[in-house]
């Protein structure tokens, strides 16, 4: 066993045993801790798989981002978990099976003899992942990285448009209101007879 | 070397995994979201084995993509669920039945 192999082992059982975890766990903030740990191993398998710039991504969006706007949304909620967990027991035997099922499945196809080969040499130290990425993401690939920058707008809007509250009876400013208002809103110019001053009689 | 069909096979376990933690956690709408996610990181893992195997690197640009489109599906996702959380004080999918006619 070489010790890249042994490295992919440890790695690739980190990861699936955490995401037996996240399936299992009882509490929504272990499941979004285990994620992360498997996202974090996945990003180790793929700088093994000579992805880098992938892996490096990963670990910034997915654990910096994502995990942690998981770890947000859980810690708003009041959540009753045993209300949530049950039917957990209940369920197992048929989603076991399933998952055996196409587990079995799968392997099957990928033990055959076309997958069954071993992956090229490292390529050689000097070549960089990221300029290879992005020669190819800017010129081939420009139209969907554009389209794909778009999704992020549309998602932005629509997050906030869904979670955007109005509440009543919140002080708070109105520009257009303010820059309407005339001098004859606030102003009120009275007249009177000039009055004697204080301590003059 | 290590040979292409570990890393698929530890992507179709992966996939497995998420597929019996949608039966299992049929109820928590956070942790169908993880699930989610775990399904989008195997089928990550199978691209970029693959783009590795055949020195195409049009699978990673792929993956780069899924990512992009994965992270605004956390994004909305969780907002619709923080908007049903506050109209309705629960996240049980099963509860959530308003459409059945």
């Amino acid at each position: 066993m070489t010790f890249e192999l042994f490295i992919f082992y440890v790695f690739s059982a980190v990861t699936l045993f955490s995401a037996v975890r996240v399936v299992t766990a009882r509490n929504p903030v272990y499941a979004a801790l285990f994620l992360i740990l498997a996202f974090f191993t996945s990003a180790a398998t793929w700088v093994l798989l000579e992805a880098e710039f992938l892996g490096v991504v990963l670990v910034l969006v997915y654990v910096g981002a994502v995990m942690v706007l998981f770890l947000f949304v859980i810690m708003m909620l009041d959540i009753n978990i045993d209300i949530l967990k049950e039917g957990f027991t209940r369920y197992m035997p048929l989603g076991i099976l399933v998952a055996v099922a196409v587990a079995a499945e799968m392997i099957l196809v990928m033990k055959s003899k076309t997958f069954d080969r071993p992956i090229p040499e490292a390529a050689p130290l000097d070549s960089s992942n990221t300029e290879a990425l992005g020669e190819i993401l800017y010129t081939e690939y420009v139209y969907p990285f554009e389209i794909a920058a778009v999704i992020l707008v549309v998602a932005i809007i629509a997050a906030i448009a869904l979670t955007l509250r109005r509440r009543e009876g919140v002080k708070k400013q109105d520009q257009g209101a303010q820059i309407r208002t005339r001098k004859e809103d606030r102003l009120r110019i009275i007249k009177m007879k000039t009055e004697a001053k204080q301590g003059e009689r | 070397m290590i040979p292409l069909s570990h890393f698929l096979i530890v992507g179709a376990l992966l996939f497995s995994i998420a597929v019996a933690g949608i039966f299992l956690n049929r109820k928590n709408m956070i942790i169908l979201l993880m699930c989610i996610e775990l399904m989008l990181l195997a089928v990550n893992l199978n691209f970029i084995a693959f783009s590795h195997y055949l020195g195409d690197m049009a699978g990673q640009v792929f993956v780069f993509f899924i990512l992009t489109v994965a992270a605004a599906e956390a994004a909305i996702g969780l907002a619709i669920l923080v908007t049903v959380f506050r109209n309705r004080r629960t996240i049980n999918v099963q509860e959530l039945d308003d459409m059945k006619g």
